[in-house]
């Protein structure tokens, strides 16, 4: 997709929405510090910077969440400032949130019209307003029942029905707040067509995202935020990858390039050819259907596939955390007996989980708490806890993941992402396990706490650990594992080590026999488990 | 909207269009329809099912059970807690809790019962004003102020409680409802056999029904129910909606209160004390999460009478103590409760 004609500059008409000098402050922190920001119709606007950056503290400034301290927004030409996010809604500026904020028990129809339900004598009309909502939705490739609950619908479709809202509300600008963390390739490419859609009709959309080669596929400028400042902004075009993330972390092109995008080192050596971890045969009710793999010590294990695919589930299914149907879970050669995760962190296996909020961190608990919980058992004797080993423990921690925070006693939910996620990490590693399985460990942290966590698994195989990293990320698979099992509805359907791991052998197996064979299969199970709403998107 | 038709042709004509599909079957959240609608059904209509039975084993094993008398008995003593259950159910669906009516329908009986010595416009005006206010100052504390609704109905709970004893001298003044109050009448009598109370409960769940579906006010309570901070985002007055709710559920609990005062002809202190409790109760019966985001006012209304009749039969067998009533109603509400976590839990299958 190339740059439009608008870009590069405002466009015949103004900019559609301009700040000057924007600052927004919280105790002890300058959140943003004189923004200029400038929007052109029908562009889209790459929004880029670390996390605490102050990306997120911008949108909620523009939309009216946050009143700003400081600074004036002129919006289509007059001088505004929204007390609420309804105001800003009014004004035709959307949102669509990480977590896609949608109501999950209300109908999707109901979602979709929340607040402008078409009326009839006062009252909201239902037929008229179901099947305006199924017409709609079907633009963007929604075909779903639109009376049943939102909840029923798979990520993509929500963000979708949380897109088509924002433009039935006849949005001028619509911001996207990492769109696709959440999303398969081909709902990605859904959802680049709707932006394209959007640009022709001179929607401007701000597109927030951690992921480059989304960025320079859809982008027409960018602006990069950095410690609430921004550091530059102009065409994507002119600026390449480097000098973008240079840009974003403020370090030298150069030393970027000699890093690498990831920061993982070569293959690891692999001390013994036994394996640490042997899962055979794993099959639970919906989502595994017979996982072997086998991880020896010392070696990085990649799991690719499919949201969907059952990468998660394996993972869960290993740590303990799911009922299992059938299958044998071995830890350095004896059997796991008792499905349990308190048998299998026993056994040595530790898992870091996909979402570090609900399933992770404890957020009022201080960071020296959240590292010692799991370890709790092995740091007190007679039952009673020793404080002295609780801070020895956490200090070691602390120091060798650089856990970034105001002291230990610290509550973790103050820290940013990346912070939280080394926290978590040294919660597992405080266990001193031999079997260590992270599910998507970088999503959704900044570039710099990325390349620490990714160094740190590096290390963390070097020192003997056998680990099985789950990424969405191909670079990471590619870059990180010694190998990689790709699993397909929820079954291994192939394996590469060595050489062999690259991408486009990894898409190629991860794509493999996913076409038509593939859709029918999804039907057949659909039709299987009775879903009368099969719900998707196009 | 002719541009996004366009490009969303396209994105139909994708390659493999059609595979497309199976990413939201295969979705986490993308299958599960079959177990929905019957897992809806039962949270819809499990209440009702129960209720039928109980009824059909009532007539069949109890003399006289479906005389005119009795059922009148029964809709008359379920219309109070009704009213109390409409306010809860609407508290209840915005995610709340409303501990305050018990006390507050109290309150409102004795306001009541001293105000009817001026006319029959104060016996309502007084009762009504003072609980609204209640309900007003549950919803500002909670929604602006952000406590906890548990804490603040409990506090208010509390002062009503005193109000209550202050007005009534410490519970030892009984006000009577003078004869002749043009209000009793209304209350007491009947239209075409049926109470007045209970004709007024259908006019107010029926209105209460249509408000809740087919208004923007009542789509906003699902709304901030199902997820605040969406709803805020969305562009919904979360404030206003819930100083809505905890108003009305005062407003009806003070109406009931009054009504119910006139109805026995004096204010008795001890009147509702608990009831809260028992309408809590008959609004989780009748299918309404107490997490919020879901529940309807049909539901509450079969809760209350399921409840009455649990507590008609029981009294109607000679010889079974009336406090088994509260332990039958509690294994319904636990059973209730259980069965809509298995099914809701199976809706989104795990």
């Amino acid at each position: 997709m190339t740059a439009t004609a608008e870009q590069g500059g405002a466009g015949a008409a103004g900019p559609v929405l301009r700040t000057r000098g924007l600052t927004k402050r919280f105790p002890g922190v300058l959140a943003l510090d004189g923004v200029d920001f400038d929007l052109s119709h029908g562009e889209v606007h790459a929004l880029v910077g670390e996390n605490g950056a102050g990306k997120s503290t911008l949108i909620k400034v523009l939309t009216g969440v946050y009143a700003p301290d400081g600074g004036e927004m002129r919006y289509r030409g007059e001088a505004v400032r929204f007390d609420a996010p309804l105001r800003a809604q009014q004004a035709g500026i959307s949102t669509i949130y990480q977590e896609v904020n949608l109501i999950p028990l209300l109908s999707v129809a109901r979602n979709l019209f929340l607040g402008r339900e078409p009326r009839r004598f006062g009252l909201i009309d239902f037929a008229r307003m179901h099947s305006e909502a199924a017409g709609i939705l079907r633009d963007y490739g929604v075909d779903v029942d639109v009376t049943r609950p939102l909840q029923g619908l798979s990520m993509g479709a929500r963000q979708m029905v949380a897109l088509a809202r924002a433009v039935v509300a006849d949005a001028r600008v619509v911001i996207m707040d990492e769109p696709t963390s959440s999303l398969e390739p081909r709902e990605v490419e859904t959802l680049f067509s709707v932006i394209g859609g959007l640009r022709e009709r001179g929607i401007t959309v701000v597109y927030v995202s951690h992921r480059l080669d989304e960025l320079y596929r859809i982008c027409d400028r960018v602006t990069v935020l950095r410690d609430g400042r921004v550091v530059h902004t102009g065409a994507l075009a002119d600026l390449d990858r480097l000098g973008l993330i240079s840009l974003m972390l403020g370090r030298d092109a150069k030393e970027v390039e000699r890093q690498g995008a990831t920061t993982f080192g070569g293959p690891h050596e692999r001390r013994a050819e036994e394996p640490v971890l042997v899962a055979d045969g794993l099959r639970d009710r919906r989502r595994l259907h017979g996982v072997s793999l086998a991880i020896r010590p010392g070696e990085v294990l990649g799991l690719g596939g499919l949201l969907g695919s059952g990468r998660t589930e394996t993972a869960r299914a290993i740590a303990g955390a799911m009922p299992l149907r059938s299958g044998r879970i071995t830890v350095a050669g004896v059997p796991l007996r008792r499905r349990s995760t308190a048998a299998a962190i026993a056994a040595g296996v530790s898992m870091l989980p996909e979402d570090r909020k609900s399933e992770g961190i404890i957020p009022e608990l201080s960071v020296r708490e959240n590292i010692a919980l799991a370890a709790m058992p092995r740091l007190s004797r007679f039952g009673l806890v020793s404080e002295r080993r609780i801070d020895r423990v956490v200090d070691v921690f602390v120091e060798r993941l650089r856990i970034k925070s105001a002291g230990t006693r610290q509550k973790v939910a103050e820290l940013s992402g990346g912070n939280q996620q080394k926290v978590l990490l040294a919660r597992w590693l405080a266990l001193d396990p031999k079997v260590l399985l992270l599910d998507e460990p970088t999503r959704g942290i900044d570039v710099g706490a990325k390349a620490e966590v990714q160094r740190l698994v590096d290390e963390l195989a070097a020192e003997g650990l056998g680990v099985l990293l789950i990424s969405s990320d191909l670079e990471e698979l590619i870059e990180g594992a010694d190998r990689v099992v790709v699993l397909k509805d929820g079954a291994v359907v192939d394996e590469l080590s060595g050489e062999e791991v690259s991408e486009g052998a990894l898409m190629r197996a991860i794509a493999a026999g996913d076409g038509d064979a593939a859709a029918t299969d999804a039907a057949a199970e659909a039709a299987e488990e009775g879903s009368a709403g099969a719900e998707g998107v196009r | 909207m002719t541009a996004v038709k366009s490009t969303a042709a396209s994105a139909t004509g994708l390659p493999g269009g059609g595979p497309g599909r199976k990413g939201g079957v295969r979705g986490p959240f993308g299958a599960g329809g079959g177990d929905g609608s019957a897992a809806e059904f039962v949270q819809r209509h499990g209440a009702l099912v129960v209720l039928a039975a109980v009824l059909a084993v009532a007539a069949l094993t109890i003399d006289g059970f479906f005389s005119v008398g009795n059922l009148n008995h029964i809709a008359v003593g379920a219309a109070f807690p009704a009213i109390i259950a409409l306010g809860m159910t609407f508290v209840i669906i915005t995610g709340g809790i409303d501990l305050s009516v018990g006390t507050v329908f109290a309150l409102a009986g004795v306001l009541a019962a001293w105000a009817s010595q001026y006319g029959s416009l104060a016996a309502l005006a007084l009762p009504l004003g003072v609980c609204g206010l209640i309900g007003a100052l549950n919803g500002v504390l909670i929604a602006k102020a952000r406590l906890a609704p548990f804490i603040v109905t409990l506090a208010t709970m509390l002062g009503a409680w005193g109000l209550m004893l202050a007005v009534s001298d410490e519970g030892s003044e009984t006000y009577v409802v003078p004869d002749g109050l043009a209000l009793t009448p209304m209350v007491q009598e009947r239209f075409l056999g049926i109470g007045y109370p209970v004709l007024l409960v259908l006019v107010l769940f029926a209105v209460g029904g249509v408000a809740l579906r087919r208004t923007g006010w009542g789509q906003n309570l699902y709304a901030v129910g199902g997820n605040e901070d969406a709803a805020a985002l969305m562009g919904v007055p979360v404030a206003r909606t819930k100083i809505s709710a905890y108003s009305l559920s005062g407003l009806l609990a003070g109406l009931a209160g009054a009504l119910n005062a006139v109805w026995l002809g004096s204010g008795v202190t001890i009147f509702g004390i608990g009831i809260e409790l028992d309408a809590i109760s008959a609004v989780v019966i009748g299918g309404t999460l107490l997490a919020g985001g879901y529940g309807f006012v049909s539901g509450s209304l079969v809760g209350v009478l399921l409840l009455n009749v649990i507590q008609n039969i029981i009294n109607g067998i000679g010889g079974l103590s009336s406090a088994f009533q509260q332990v039958v109603s509690g294994s319904f509400l636990i059973t209730v409760v259980l069965a809509q976590n298995y099914l809701s839990r199976r809706r989104e299958g795990n």
